[in-house]
């Protein structure tokens, strides 16, 4: 069963094509993970799936539903997206932050129910911002802050949620902490999460599901297990790397050649490829 | 701030009260002596005198435009912020008021248009083009709108405007006399009929602009924000964009342009509620009602016996403030 699909979609701004007839099966009730260089239309991929972006061709089904003949508001009540780094506006608390996740729920005669507060409360619960929610967005750290407006994605309560690379900026231990949190939605309640992360690792660590894109198509998708070789990743990244076992979650663990401070002992043979001087 | 919300609608009153009290006193007070007695005779057995004349020709007119063109412009100016993400966003800044005025003068000047019904659909068309080519100029690119490209396209097309309109008053002086005063932003000597006339372009406006604020607010978080919570936020800015057009171009057709009220009074409002636009709407609607009553009022002080033109007197209190924002705004 597929969540969402999409058949010969092409995708660009002006002249410029930047996804050329993609046909995509993103599975339901997984995590998927699109990887791919900067600027090879993962992102643009991702706001096209969330109907922030019109398809220059080709049409996008979400739940056997084309979204382009689907009223905008029907959408919002079945997929969420956080966008990359959105910005609050000044002064605004978390509490009016999630409650805004209502929205789509709302109407002239309908304003604010009894759902709509359990929806809140949860969203609130499930992401630990519980202490945070009187105070202001702009004034949270980084994680809270990242906690903050996944709460509010929550609050829509949609069974597909969208993230476009939900860990930038973070350091390490809330980048754990918020793919954990997405983890735990996608295994406890079987949301599909469809993410665009930059960190290959933790892609291979929390993804079922790997889109690798590069020149405008998908290059390979499936499993990271089977799909993230060194050979993927010289294709998509144009970088020279080891794939190893992960040695805590098992999963692929990708290791560059690079240059830097290289130990006595260790056997680096194929670091040759970049060590040619700087043309 | 206000927090609660009980405190917010007793503001709400508080504010109706004062706004009523503010145009009893536009009414009393000025070079001509009028007693709280004489405005009660006028209205219930008018006798013809010279003092009731002036009562109901030129004070209650004069009270009622001041009110509902402060209201009108703050409330333009509120919804201009909100809709552009920027602080210095008014109809006096981003040419809105100049197009208007441009277009009013071009039809008096050239084609003789004299009716209301002229100045009114010259002033919504003038206001109408300004705000779409500010718009469109502010958008141009591929990051889309941003906050410095609508300003200066804004400062551009305030400049513009106003250089035509001069450049038309030098070579047509006949007209000169006639537009100037107006020009300058005046409610002075204005016919009641003006504002009935304007009345149910205003209350559109008005009741729009109470209708858009929860969609402002969620339209705040940004575009892909707000259009992934199932906003058609298109819908949203074309009803943002009438509401200007409605609300600043029939303040130019009764008051000439008037500035400085659209860029500080949603600053004073948001000091009071915050930034919820439901909030932020109606409250800049009264304060800008209070101050455009309170600067006619010392319109007829500044310089007595002579008047000075209210937006004069608008701009002496709006300048400092407006500093004061840009100072705020590098620091912060």
């Amino acid at each position: 069963m597929d969540a969402i699909t999409t058949n010969t979609l092409t995708l660009g701004y002006g002249d410029e094509d930047i996804i050329k007839d993609l046909d995509l099966h993103i599975p339901k009730g997984e995590i998927t993970v699109f990887i791919g260089s900067n600027g090879c239309g993962k992102s643009t991929l991702l706001k096209s799936l969330a109907r922030l972006l019109k398809p220059k061709e080709g049409s996008i089904v979400l739940n056997g539903h084309d979204i382009a003949h689907t009223s905008t508001k029907k959408i919002a009540k079945d997929l969420a997206i956080l966008p990359q780094s959105p910005v609050a506006p000044e002064g605004l608390t978390v509490l009016q932050l999630v409650k805004q996740g209502r929205y789509p729920y709302q109407n002239w005669f309908k304003q604010w129910t009894e759902e709509d507060e359990e929806a809140v409360n949860y969203a609130i619960r499930v992401t630990g911002t519980e202490d945070l929610v009187d105070r202001k967005v702009d004034s949270l750290s980084g994680g809270q802050r990242q906690r903050a407006w996944i709460a509010m994605t929550l609050a829509q309560d949609t069974d597909t949620i969208l993230l476009d690379e939900p860990t930038t900026y973070l350091d390490m231990t809330h980048q754990i902490e918020i793919l954990d949190l997405l983890h735990d939605l996608n295994e406890q309640e079987n949301r599909t999460i469809i993410m665009v992360l930059h960190d290959l690792n933790l892609a291979c660590r929390y993804a079922d599901h790997i889109v690798a894109i590069h020149d405008k198509k998908v290059f390979q998708q499936g499993d990271p297990d089977t799909i993230i070789t060194p050979q993927l990743i010289h294709s998509v990244f144009g970088l020279q790397c080891q794939v190893t076992c992960d040695p805590i979650c098992g999963s692929p663990l990708c290791i560059p050649y690079s240059k830097g401070r290289h130990m006595k002992g260790v056997n680096n043979d194929e670091t040759t490829v970049n060590k040619q001087p700087i043309k | 701030m206000l927090k609660h919300h009980t405190f917010k609608i007793s503001g709400i009153f508080l504010g109706i009260i004062i706004v009523v009290l503010l145009m009893w006193s536009s009414v009393v007070l000025g070079l001509t002596k009028v007693s709280t007695q004489d405005v009660i005779n006028s209205l219930f057995s008018f006798d013809g005198s010279n003092q009731h004349i002036i009562i109901q020709d030129t004070r209650i007119p004069r009270a009622l435009i001041a009110a509902a063109a402060g209201a009108s412009l703050a409330i333009a100016g509120a919804v201009m912020q909100g809709l552009t993400h920027n602080p210095l966003a008014s109809p006096s800044i981003f040419g809105i008021n100049a197009g208007a005025s441009f277009f009013v003068v071009l039809g008096v000047t050239f084609f003789g248009v004299t009716s209301l019904e002229g100045f009114t659909w010259l002033a919504f068309t003038g206001a109408a083009i300004a705000a779409i080519i500010v718009y469109v100029l502010g958008s141009m690119g591929r990051d889309g709108l941003t906050p410095i490209k609508i300003t200066l396209a804004g400062a551009a097309m305030a400049a513009l405007f106003s250089s035509l309109t001069q450049g038309m008053l030098t070579l047509n002086e006949r007209s000169l006399d006639q537009v100037l005063f107006w020009l300058a932003g005046s409610i002075q000597g204005r016919d009641l009929d003006l504002l009935i006339g304007l009345l149910p372009y205003l209350l559109v406006g008005w009741l729009l602009s109470l209708l858009i604020g929860k969609h402002m607010n969620v339209l705040a978080m940004g575009e892909d924000v707000a259009k992934g919570l199932g906003q058609r936020t298109i819908l949203i800015k074309i009803f943002g964009a009438l509401i200007v057009v409605l609300l600043a171009g029939g303040t130019v057709a009764i008051a000439g342009p008037i500035g400085f009220i659209g860029i500080v009074i949603p600053h004073v409002a948001r000091w009071f509620v915050g930034i919820d636009y439901r909030w932020v709407i109606p409250y800049s609607g009264l304060l800008g009602a209070m101050l455009l009553l309170m600067a006619d009022i010392g319109a007829r002080y500044v310089i007595a016996p002579q008047e000075a033109p209210v937006g004069v007197v608008t701009a002496l209190i709006g300048v400092p403030f407006f500093i004061y924002i840009a100072r705020r705004g590098i620091h912060e």
